[in-house]
């Protein structure tokens, strides 16, 4: 996958000894390994890594990767192989609330560009960029399986569908309000469109 | 009205949980299957159905079953493809979403023809919310004893779970999706071997579309010949058709294989023509990989004879004059668009998509989205056209698996068929200025 390019990152040893996932993280993490075979454990490294990364305010340093690593099993750079190959994989700090928007034909058919301009412009970023208070990421992403529903974003978990420019302002002073995107593994996570 | 066999209850409110699907007479194929049927015999149906793969490739799925290895003592697998990342196409999340049952039923009956004992459905990552509704729905099946051990009291037991992706096109290729589901980075491998004889963990392994399983549902209810009586010729049964782009009604519409193309654009029943009073200008008739047509060729083929929905009429003339029914995305471009501007779209996600373990696909995919961007920004010449087509001619057939040939197609039928675009945006790029390469939104007030 051509979108990150990264570089290395520095290992932490006293931030690696300092890394804990919640109970509730943990409980879930279980639950993954179960539903491989005995031995077939890095199976569960995908879905795991999602975990890790809503624990670590949305993406994966080194240390939360090599923590991966010792609750499956397997070595850190079988993490890092695969943390580095997906897309919703952030290898660096983003924004508490990534708005990523879709860009791709019926998207862009739709005016997906206009909805990318009008957020570059009220946020002050462009594509790729965290505002200044840490609070949003615009990213552009490709086809999101929403082209029935388009122009479309992604924040967190949520598909926010058939958008309009009010709907992307009052989006925005949602997010803002409730200070941070919702994960999948929110328990209480229900889609929002 | 066509019949349905996948939608037809989607709006029966609660339909979502077990207790209604129940009532509406869910599940009714896995006591038909296992109370009364052997595993061969399933599978014997589901060949007389004439089904076919509705991922993409068209393979017929009951040929793909038979294939399975079924050596002594070693585990076998079905996996469900809940991939779908094709540009143009969210069928299956519709599915999943409304009726995730469906797919449920669909992979008991599947995994009892295939002897397989546990099953995964791989879902990409975006779709989490629908990995949640799916979670929740195969909870309700373990404890209604759908799932589990001894299902019906038979000596039949199934596992069944969902796997997360995390935003790959490229593993909604078998191979790649098996590769993503042994927790390693989606490389496609080499075939052969087939997933049919070493699949996951090296065991042999079905991989079959959300679509294609869930339509496995009807044909143990009704018999296979019930199902091939739906349709026209070697395409049978019923397909859904994701229709985006400049329609009145995007969305997902369930039809009766053999729909004159016409009728599925202009009627109400359907897609309601095109918006804002608009004319056609051209169709992707099976999600972003399949050749681009032009308005005349889309509704009649070469021949003049009316297009219809069909695996045939639709690749009619093969790539020349003719095009896929694909995945089923169904992305209608009106008068204004820019068809140089949409294939940049294209060639922009095949270049991010591509994995990078074959140069052809990997180093053409870029070189395709970096001349296209080139001419866009007025900086093109002819020979660049002509650059543009040898490199696709020079990734097709190519590379390990066909996502070379999925970025190659719709750049060389964008060139066959709207050359004159190409050259006008070369030859005088103010008029690029001209084209709508975005639509306002109605209520933009851009200052």
């Amino acid at each position: 996958m051509g979108a990150q390019v990264h570089g290395v990152q520095k290992f932490d040893k006293e931030k690696r000894q300092a890394i804990q996932f919640s109970e509730k993280a943990m409980e879930e993490i279980k639950e993954i390994i179960s539903h491989y075979p005995d031995g077939k454990q890095k199976s569960a490294v995908i879905p795991v890594l999602h975990i890790a990364q809503a624990e670590n305010n949305g993406w994966l340093s080194a240390e939360v990767m090599d923590k991966v690593a010792e609750l499956l099993k397997i070595k850190s750079i079988e993490v890092f192989e695969v943390a580095s190959f997906y897309s919703m994989f952030n290898l660096k700090p983003v924004g508490k609330c990534v708005l990523e928007v879709c860009r791709t034909s019926s998207c862009w058919l739709c005016g997906a560009e206009d909805v990318v301009r009008h957020i570059e412009k009220k946020l002050g970023i462009k594509d790729g960029e965290t505002t200044k208070d840490g609070m949003f990421t615009l990213k552009t992403v490709e086809c999101l399986g929403s082209c029935g529903t388009a122009p479309m974003l992604q924040c967190g978990a949520s598909y926010h569908e058939n958008l309009t420019i009010e709907k992307v302002d009052a989006l925005i002073d949602k997010y803002r309000s409730e200070g941070r995107s919702r994960f999948y593994t929110d328990k209480d996570y229900q889609n929002t469109l | 009205m066509g019949r349905k066999l996948l939608l037809h209850n989607q709006n029966v409110p609660g339909i979502n949980t077990l207790e209604v699907y129940r009532t509406h007479g869910g599940y009714a194929s896995v006591e038909k299957a296992l109370k009364t049927m052997t595993p061969d015999q399933v599978t014997e149906e589901v060949k007389k159905s004439g089904l076919r793969g509705r991922g993409g490739a068209g393979f017929p799925t009951g040929m793909k079953w038979s294939f399975l290895a079924k050596p002594e003592g070693v585990p076998r697998y079905l996996v469900c493809n809940a991939d779908e990342s094709e540009p143009g196409t969210f069928k299956d999340r519709w599915l999943m979403e409304k009726i995730p049952h469906a797919l449920i039923e669909g992979m008991i009956t599947s995994s009892y023809a295939l002897g397989a004992r546990l099953s995964y459905i791989y879902i990409r990552g975006e779709y989490f919310y629908v990995a949640r509704i799916l979670e929740n729905a195969i909870k309700e099946a373990y404890a209604a004893g759908w799932l589990g051990k001894n299902i019906l009291g038979t000596d039949y037991s199934l596992d069944l779970s969902v796997q997360v992706g995390a935003g790959a096109y490229i593993c909604g290729e078998e191979t790649a999706l098996l590769e993503s589901l042994e927790g390693k980075r989606g490389n496609p491998r080499i075939k052969p071997p087939f997933p049919a004889v070493a699949g996951l963990w090296g065991c042999p392994t079905v991989v079959n579309n959300v679509e294609t399983i869930a339509a496995v549902v009807p044909i143990v209810n009704e018999g296979g010949e019930a199902y091939a009586k739906i349709g026209v010729g070697k395409s049978t049964g019923t397909k859904l058709i994701s229709a985006s782009g400049h329609i009145n009604n995007p969305g997902v519409y369930e039809i009766e294989l053999g729909v004159p193309v016409e009728e599925f654009i202009f009627s109400n029943e359907y897609c309601g023509g095109i918006r804002n009073g608009k004319k056609l200008k051209a169709v992707v008739a099976g999600g972003s990989s399949v050749p681009i047509l032009p308005t005349d060729l889309i509704l009649k083929t070469a021949k003049g004879e009316p297009r219809l929905m069909t695996y045939e009429s639709l690749s009619d003339g093969g790539f020349q004059t003719g095009t896929m029914l694909g995945s089923g995305g169904f992305i209608v471009m009106d008068e204004d668009t820019s068809i140089v501007k949409n294939l940049y779209t294209f060639a922009r996600f095949y270049h991010h998509e591509s994995c990078g373990q074959c140069s052809p696909c990997r180093e053409g995919t870029g070189w395709m989205e970096k001349i296209l961007h080139k001419i866009l920004s007025g900086k093109g010449t002819l020979q660049d056209v002509d650059l543009l087509w040898d490199i696709q001619s020079k990734i097709e057939g190519k590379t390990i698996c066909p996502l070379g040939e999925a970025a190659a197609w719709p750049v060389a039928a964008a060139i066959r068929h709207f050359r004159s675009e190409f050259e006008a945006y070369v030859k005088n790029p103010a008029s690029i200025k001209d084209v709508h390469h975005y639509y306002r939104l109605h209520n933009l007030a851009e200052a």
